[in-house]
């Protein structure tokens, strides 16, 4: 439950937020939508990326129509990923564009990661089914620095290729930044990759893409404990745990003694025929017996 | 149950000492940092101080007979120690601009009252220290008249000394200095076209040689009646080839020196018309002492030869090359090498003669002192270095063979009888009872040369620097056996680096004894080609040794094994390709298998790079070689260089064991641990902290921890320390790592924990699926697919610094773990893995409590009863090996630095074997009785039931 209810908020308000963009305008989002921090939305891209469609002509046109409206916010960079089948060259595959925060201290950040994918040409298409044959790795990389790509070298990852297709070709990236930055990229099938691989065709030919933006998480500092509370912890090693149940302080000494009960309960009831009711109960003690024979014999 | 042994490591400097103090001893200084006053009789250590492992003993000396001087740090820390019982009496820091070589020089005769002084030129200065109170008395700065001191000489007789050095490489300066205040007499200079290069060597006190910068010339210094004139001497006018490495020895005899050319050495006198000649050449194994002064100026120089098995010892005297005083041929060990150094020793015979002594350092690092023709005592101090350990099993105990047919010969067993019964007799000698105490020790039950039952007897096979290697036996500690590797003529300079199991024989290959791969480099670089060698472990014999084509950067066992039980490993060159070991059809076979299952990663620290490899295809070269593959690279990690460092990667122990994949916790609920045999740890700090502590400020200093699934580049955890820098020292075990820091805003070491689950199979609770098999608990684990982990992580203060950290491990894993911390003490800490568990809360209920959860307390408490290694310290402790027994709730621990320590450990107490003091006999009894009572109280029952019935 705890964990459903920001959930639930976040769909609400990309729910609210796409209406609001339907509303406003007839533009056409083709580009996935991405929350800045760690949530990726599916699906965003499958209203661009149809099969049998000059899309990569189409995905040049959606970044030039960005950059003409980016001209006045000279804070958006965009760097590309590559893709390669197996051992074959990079070839540029798609684009992430994504806002530059610059804050108060000189640190840059990036945030609200958009990602659009170019479509696969028949030609790729036949590599990737080759990969799918041989169970081979398809590989990708991006940039190790965003501001001025490709920084030191390529950040590779590689999956298997079998991995990926589901209905479509579903992928997950998780970027790790280190400012403007990427220190790796951990992409991979959205769910399970079960071992060993089967082989299996994608029905459709295009990618669900699902990205993650991740910075390093703080670690909790050191427990600092005022000095009563210390005190108090040393006491409370000393201190005996609390009182158990009488039951279960005793239970080994009260069991042989209901058995002997029982035994003397039986052999009393195998003497002359006074019978004496309730002799099954375990609770009683030998004293309380006597009592209760001696009440007996008195009632007679 | 545990042992403890002390070394000291290779001897650089040796200093006699014999007479005033009651028992002989000698002063040794070690490549170990080690200084140590051993016993002349019978090489015991009397003290010993290990230094810091920066701390570099540059000399020695004995000052007013009962100091022992010190330099080292470069130079920089002059110390005096008591003699007779190693106390520190004063310390003093030398401060300099400038590096140069540092020379320690106590002169004899330069007393003031009861003070000496000792010079000292160090840093580009000369400094005199008194020699009682350490205090500086004068320094002159030759630094800042860019003269590079290469020798401080004493004359004769007098209070005077001369200072010699280059300014540049060509230009000559000697300083006549007056010793007792500083004061400049004279000074002298003179340019010399050639240039110096090299050592110089003084032959006398005016005169010494050098090389000039073609190493075919040399140079003939002179200095006296305050003129300076050189004199040249071609090499090849003294009938020598001088092509090649040519380099002076540095030395101390009168009137000669030594030059080493190519492999043979040569020993060139001086004249009295100051002319060069030969008078002995010999091969590059022979050694020289220095020259020792015995009687009246007399000197002395011994000379160490090699003859087949044999070691001839020479002492000649002083300029005479072919009087000999002392001619001695002692058999040497094969297993030692060759000699490395001399140093001379005399004494005065019964018949008041001269005798010589000489302690004798071999390649094998093991120290000798030699005596009338016979090895008196000896060392095997390379145990001080070790670089890697092992383990290997012990042979079992075959039926009807005895144990003493494996162990002695017949004649050995009969002897051993022999003196067993003399020792019943009574007759025997003190030698005889100690030989029967050596017996006794030897077949009692810990020491034998078999496998027992709980798998406590192990032999420990350690490697050292020496390129030796020890088989240790677990029970006592003794040398089993011990091989010097063998050198090939294509390398002269090997480095071992690492040892592998190579084949631990069980199931179908017990015919086989076991043996362990040695993998070492020719050269220090380590695109330098590799050698591997094969060693019997039971035999301890060489069995095999190849120098390889190419290098060997990293060195992978694969899990897989072939018929024989022979362990696959792949070696990694520096181009990237992996070459497969064994070579044989089998082994290429079982990896063909396996092909497209292999990964592999490479920590590139200098670049901050990490990247992970599989393999592509076979080596396309002109040459066909089946087992070279090509690899290709997967997945990189590029840390930016301007933010972050690397300084620690750890990995998992690959043979470790875990037994449970869930944990069960107090709520009655399951979690199950994220256990991976692919984890790596990365920790890195900002470039600015990565210096020593107290370099940078909390604000620019930050430590990131990383986890990262090693086949796929995934990055699992990944965490920053604000304020925090290194050096870290981590431990990663089944699903949890353990890491040691330095916290700057607390200015206190911490430690974390981070524990990894995985939440994919935490839905595995339900019974009923459990049942019906609809869990995916047993289906196969990818690293492809999608991690669901969560991670908890906790932080304590710890008060230590740490040298290194391990963690035990038992044969099912069942038992619970204890940290085992190497302090900065040189003491092993044992600490539970209780104390380091994030789910500790500062009020755990009542069920957490019975779980075992420790209320959280904010440092990790140091029992002082849980040290290991008790009152015992393991000096220059660099590594801890755990070792699992056979007996699940024992571990056996090895740490190792410059002493070794052995102990075994049982985290959760032997829950598993009754103690050792167990009293059988009692239990015995009790039984018995109970038997006895029964037939008693049998027999009177009957008895009893026939009377009622007679009734």
């Amino acid at each position: 439950m705890k964990k459903k209810l920001p959930l639930f908020a976040l769909f609400l308000f990309f729910f609210s937020l796409l209406l609001f963009c339907h509303s406003s305008l007839a533009f056409e989002s083709d580009e996935l939508l991405v929350d800045d921090e760690e949530f990726g939305l599916e699906g965003g891209s499958k209203p661009q990326i149809k099969p049998h469609e000059p899309a990569p002509t189409r995905s040049t046109t959606t970044t030039t129509r960005r950059k003409v409206s980016d001209q006045d916010s000279d804070s958006k960079i965009q760097f590309s990923l590559e893709h390669a089948f197996g051992d074959s060259d990079f070839v540029p595959a798609g684009t992430f564009s994504a806002r530059l925060k610059t804050s108060s201290h000189g640190g840059q950040t990036l945030t609200k990661l958009r990602f659009s994918r170019n479509a696969f040409t028949g030609e790729d298409k036949e590599k990737f089914e080759k990969l799918l044959q041989d169970d081979d790795f398809y590989r990708i990389r991006l940039p190790s620095n965003t501001v001025s790509p490709p920084g030191r070298d390529y950040i590779i990852s590689s999956v298997k290729a079998r991995c990926l297709p589901r209905e479509g070709l579903d992928e997950h990236f998780v970027i790790h930044m280190e400012g403007v930055n990427i220190l790796a990229v951990n992409y991979g099938a959205f769910g399970a990759c079960s071992y060993p691989r089967q082989l299996k065709l994608p029905h459709k030919w295009s990618f669900n893409s699902h990205t993650v933006l991740k910075n390093s998480e703080q670690a909790p500092r050191a427990p600092i404990f005022a000095e009563e509370v210390l005190g108090e912890n040393g006491e409370g090693e000393i201190i005996p745990p609390p009182e158990r149940s009488f039951w279960a302080k005793y239970w080994m000494y009260l069991i042989p003694l209901g058995l002997i009960v029982i035994n003397a309960v039986t052999q009393a009831m195998n003497m002359p025929e006074e019978g004496v009711q309730g002799g099954g109960q375990t609770q009683q003690s030998a004293a309380a017996i006597q009592r209760g024979t001696g009440s007996a014999v008195r009632r007679r | 149950m545990d042992w403890h042994q002390q070394y000291i490591g290779k001897v650089k400097h040796a200093v006699f000492h014999t007479q005033k103090t009651g028992r002989k001893r000698v002063v040794v200084s070690t490549e170990e940092n080690v200084i140590a006053s051993l016993d002349l009789r019978h090489g015991e250590i009397f003290w010993r101080h290990v230094l810091g492992i920066n701390d570099v003993v540059d000399g020695i000396d004995i000052a007013l007979g009962k100091y022992v001087i010190t330099l080292s740090s470069d130079g920089s820390t002059l110390r005096a120690w008591n003699l007779p019982d190693g106390q520190m009496v004063w310390e003093s820091f030398l401060r300099g601009s400038k590096h140069s070589k540092p020379l320690l020089l106590v002169p004899t005769n330069l007393k003031v009252d009861k003070d000496s002084l000792i010079l000292v030129s160090s840093k580009g200065c000369l400094h005199a220290v008194s020699s009682i109170d350490g205090e500086i008395l004068w320094t002159r700065d030759f630094a800042a008249e860019s003269v590079e001191v290469q020798q401080v000489i004493q004359l004769d007789e007098s209070d005077q000394i001369y200072v010699v050095g280059y300014a540049g490489s060509s230009q000559f300066h000697a300083y006549q200095i007056n010793a007792m205040n500083g004061e400049l007499l004279n000074h002298e200079t003179a340019a010399f076209s050639g240039g110096f290069v090299g050592d110089v060597a003084l032959v006398s006190s005016d005169t010494l040689v050098t090389l000039d910068t073609t190493r075919s010339i040399l140079v003939t210094v002179s200095f006296k009646n305050r003129k300076i004139a050189f004199q040249e001497t071609h090499l090849s006018n003294l009938g020598e080839d001088s092509s090649g490495m040519v380099e002076i020895l540095p030395s101390s005899l009168t009137g000669m020196f030594t030059v080493k050319i190519n492999n043979y050495k040569l020993f060139i006198r001086l004249t009295s018309e100051d002319k060069l000649e030969v008078v002995h050449k010999v091969d590059h194994e022979t050694v020289v002492s220095d020259a020792l002064v015995f009687s009246e100026g007399k000197e002395a120089f011994a000379v160490v030869e090699h003859g087949g098995s044999k070691v001839d010892i020479t002492v000649k005297p002083g300029q005479d090359w072919n009087n000999n005083l002392v001619q001695e041929s002692i058999e040497m060990d094969h297993q030692r090498g060759l000699v490395h150094k001399v140093f001379i020793n005399n004494y005065l015979r019964t018949d008041r003669s001269h005798g010589f002594r000489a302690l004798i350092v071999m390649e094998d690092h093991s120290l000798l002192l030699v005596q009338q023709g016979k090895i008196v005592w000896n060392r095997e101090d390379a145990l001080a270095s070790i670089i890697d350990v092992t383990t290997s099993e012990l042979p079992v105990e075959k039926e009807g063979v005895s144990v003493a047919k494996v162990e002695h010969s017949l004649f050995e067993w009969l002897k051993g009888h022999m003196l067993k019964l003399k020792g019943t007799l009574m007759l025997a000698s003190p030698e005889d009872v100690a030989a029967i105490q050596a017996i006794r020790l030897k077949s009692s039950e810990k020491s034998k040369m078999t496998r027992d039952h709980n798998g406590f007897r192990k032999l420990l096979i350690v490697l050292t620097k020496a390129r030796k290697i020890f088989a240790l036996h677990s029970g006592d500690g003794r040398v089993v056996w011990s091989l010097l590797l063998h050198k090939s003529e294509a390398c002269d300079s090997p480095t071992e680096l690492n040892l592998y199991q190579w084949q631990t024989p069980h199931h179908h290959a017990m015919d086989e004894n076991p043996s362990v791969l040695v993998v070492g480099r020719c050269g220090v670089s380590s695109k330098a080609p590799a050698i591997l060698s094969f060693v019997d472990t039971y035999t301890g014999k060489e069995l095999n040794s190849f120098d390889l084509v190419h290098s060997a950067v990293q060195v992978m066992p694969l899990p897989f094994t072939d018929s024989t039980e022979q362990r696959l490993h792949l070696l990694v060159d520096d181009d990237r390709r992996i070459h497969l070991y064994p070579k044989t059809s089998e082994a290429i076979s079982i990896f063909q298998q396996e092909f497209s299952n292999i990964y592999w990663y490479s920590v590139e620290a200098d670049n901050g790079i990490i990247k992970g490899h599989a393999v592509k295809s076979k080596c396309a070269g002109e040459v066909l070689d089946d087992f070279c593959f090509e690899t290709r690279v997967l997945w990189s990690i590029i840390f930016p260089m301007e933010s972050e460092k690397i300084i620690a990667a750890v990995s998992r122990k690959q043979n470790e064991v875990v037994h449970t994949q869930a944990k069960v916790t107090s709520e009655q609920d399951v979690m199950y641990k994220y256990i991976s045999k692919n984890l790596l740890f990365v920790a890195t700090v900002a470039p600015k902290a990565s210096g020593h502590i107290g370099s940078a400020d909390p604000d620019e200093a930050w430590l990131v921890v990383y986890l990262i699934d090693t086949i796929t580049g995934r990055i699992l955890h990944r965490m920053t320390h604000h304020g925090a820098q290194g050096p870290v020292h981590a431990v990663l075990s089944e699903n949890w790592v353990v890491y040691h820091y330095f916290n700057l805003r607390a200015h206190r070491y911490e430690m974390s924990v981070t524990e990894i689950y995985d939440q994919s199979r935490a839905e595995n609770k339900d019974v009923l699926k459990l049942v019906l098999g609809k869990h995916n608990l047993t289906a196969p684990v990818s690293s492809y697919s999608r991690p669901e982990i969560t991670t908890k992580s906790q932080t304590y203060f710890f008060t230590h610094s740490v040298k290194a950290v391990a963690v035990t491990s038992t044969a099912k894993g069942i038992t619970s773990k204890q940290l085992l911390i190497g302090t900065i003490g040189d003491q092993v800490l044992a600490l539970d893995k209780r104390f380091l568990d994030p789910r500790r809360s500062i009020n755990p209920t009542q069920a957490e409590k019975e779980e075992g959860i420790i209320p959280l307390a904010d440092s990790l408490p140091i029992i002082p009863q849980s040290y290991v290694t008790h009152s015992l310290k393991v000096e220059g402790l660099r590594g801890i090996l755990t070792v699992p027994a056979k007996l699940e709730s024992t571990t056996l621990v090895f740490a190792y630095g410059v002493d070794l320590f052995y102990t075994r450990l049982a985290p959760s107490r032997t829950y598993d074997s009754l103690t050792e003091d167990f009293s059988y006999a009692l239990l015995l009894l009790t039984i018995v009785a109970l038997v006895a009572a029964i037939f008693v109280t049998w027999v009177l029952s009957e008895k009893k039931e026939l009377r009622e019935k007679w009734r």
